[in-house]
């Protein structure tokens, strides 16, 4: 099958449903509404469900109920949309279920606006939910990659058993690229039977699985999350992605930025090419795990100066980029965050202003 | 070579639709592509805009600064975004909605009553059609032949408007040259 145009949101759903994903519980909010629109229509012709929560609460809940059962499920959102579920996020994560959630970020904080935002990186990243656990955040750059990282996302979900949330922005959803599918993984959930309360007579076997994030023990409620570290130490260990541009020449500054705006960084990076100035850049494909080795390593080339988080939001993954760089060379913040995306020749001149 | 279009007008002109067939043309011919909507709060008889952007290599930014061209479908359109135009591109206007020069010098001006054209052919709502065949006409941006493959793909379960969007599409051609 040849390269087809669609748009991000709709290919998100379409991804979903091609990586073995035949639930999706969720409920509309711009600019993220034609997942829904698209899979009220699909899903019906796979025999899969589509269902509208009554809220994003209810549906953060319909995740958790449908994956304890051992069921491939997924929902997406938008910024706001994604505060009302983590809640729930947090007890998959402490239950240790596997799900899938999408965040095409929009404008905050509270109602905020509906145009492209980055500012969602904290609450991804760092929580948003209460309590010790983290998610495996992936950002997509264009269309494609937002169709092979929800793909992608579902194993991940299993593999670690913990939600996996793919951090896309207004734009990636909204706008038409050529796109491919990769081929379809219409598989079962790998591990399942080993938690899932999925049915004794469906196993054949007397083991009672039970889903929980309860431990009234404190000796066991801390080797529970000594447990759930473990894992996220093992993401830090194998999942971690990055792309780097333009990184084999003696940069003088050096660019961190992900998603829309590593895209407008990657033009200025190639014009400010042109005028003879060597810009390197690394885009964090992976939020949660960082690239924070690749950071650390591109800070101690000699001809780096300074060291620029480029993002849509007022200075949060700089907060991570300054934890790699250590202070060894200058880390400085550029962004917005009201819907405009800069342009390519605004962060030029950001770049030459602070080289 | 990185060629880029802002179609602009009023919310219901169906200035998305006239952006997504360009899209398809550009595809069909094997190009890059991107197509960017506005999706701000709009309503019909508010601003609407979309860009199509072509390369043949992989498109970085989907933010441009000053597009390559401009198809103006009504008078705040002309005003917003006729001064980012690089130069040697075409802007199109809508005479019958905006019967006035952007007043650059340096790029093809074209002022083509699409409007009137559409109401001519049978339909006011096929204005976006005469539009995009005269914008692609001026600016061969992809090949006129690709382009009527696309109108005739994006029309072919409402048979009852192929026809008037044929006819819309080859008046916009001749309007331009």
């Amino acid at each position: 099958m040849g390269k087809i145009l669609m748009k991000g949101n709709e290919a998100i759903g379409e991804a979903a449903i091609r990586a073995g994903c035949l639930n999706y519980f969720a409920y509309p909010i711009t600019p993220q509404s034609e997942v829904a629109e698209y899979l009220a229509r699909r899903m019906p012709e796979v025999n899969g469900v589509f269902l509208q929560g009554e809220s994003e609460v209810a549906v953060g809940y319909m995740i958790f109920g449908a994956s304890a059962c051992g069921e491939r499920v997924f929902t997406t959102s938008s910024s706001p949309g994604v505060s009302l579920m983590s809640e729930a996020i947090s007890y998959i994560a402490g239950a240790q279920c596997p799900a899938v959630f999408v965040n095409i970020i929009r404008g905050g904080p509270g109602l905020g606006g509906i145009l492209p935002s980055q500012a969602d990186y904290f609450q991804a990243t760092k929580g948003g939910g209460h309590g010790d656990y983290r998610l495996l955040v992936m950002a997509p750059a264009s269309v494609q990659e937002a169709v092979e990282m929800v793909m992608k996302a579902f194993p991940l979900a299993e593999k670690y058993r913990n939600p996996v949330m793919i951090l896309g922005d207004g734009l990636i959803g909204q706008m038409m690229e050529p796109v491919e599918f990769p081929e379809d993984l219409r598989t079962e959930p790998s591990n399942k039977d080993e938690w899932a309360t999925n049915g004794m007579s469906t196993r054949g076997d007397d083991k009672q699985n039970l889903v929980k994030s309860l431990y009234l023990d404190p000796t066991a409620l801390n080797d529970h999350n000594l447990l759930l570290k473990s894992k996220y130490d093992q993401m830090k260990k194998e999942e971690v992605l990055y792309e780097p541009v333009n990184m084999d020449t003696d940069y003088k500054a050096l660019i961190v930025s992900y998603g829309t705006m590593s895209r407008v960084c990657k033009s200025a990076v190639a014009m400010l090419k042109e005028e003879g100035i060597e810009v390197g850049m690394i885009r964090p494909q992976t939020l949660f795990p960082f690239p924070e080795k690749a950071i650390a390593d591109a800070a101690e080339k000699s001809s780096c100066k300074i060291i620029l988080s480029i993002e849509m939001s007022m200075g949060q993954m700089v907060e991570d980029v300054e934890r790699c760089v250590k202070g060894k060379l200058p880390v400085s913040w550029y962004g917005k965050c009201g819907g405009d995306v800069p342009s390519p020749e605004e962060i030029m001149d950001v770049v030459k202003e602070r080289i | 070579m990185q060629n880029e279009v802002m179609f602009a007008g009023f919310g219901g002109q169906g200035i998305l639709m006239c952006g997504k067939i360009l899209a398809h043309a550009a595809l069909e011919e094997g190009s890059e592509v991107v197509w960017i909507p506005s999706y701000g709060p709009e309503m019909r008889g508010g601003t609407a805009y979309c860009l199509v952007i072509t390369s043949d290599k992989p498109i970085a930014s989907p933010i441009i600064k000053n597009p390559a061209n401009l198809v103006a479908m009504n008078l705040p359109s002309i005003d917003k975004f006729a001064p980012e135009v690089r130069p040697d591109g075409v802007i199109l206007i809508n005479k019958s909605l905006a019967n006035v020069s952007s007043g650059r010098t340096d790029v093809d001006e074209i002022l083509v009553p699409v409007t009137e054209i559409a109401i001519e052919v049978g339909s006011v709502k096929a204005a976006n059609i005469v539009a995009l065949g005269a914008f692609v006409a001026r600016s061969k941006i992809v090949d006129f032949d690709v382009l009527k493959e696309m109108v005739k793909k994006e029309f072919s379960t409402k048979k009852k408007f192929l026809d008037l969007n044929m006819n819309a599409l080859e008046r916009g051609r001749q309007a331009a040259l």
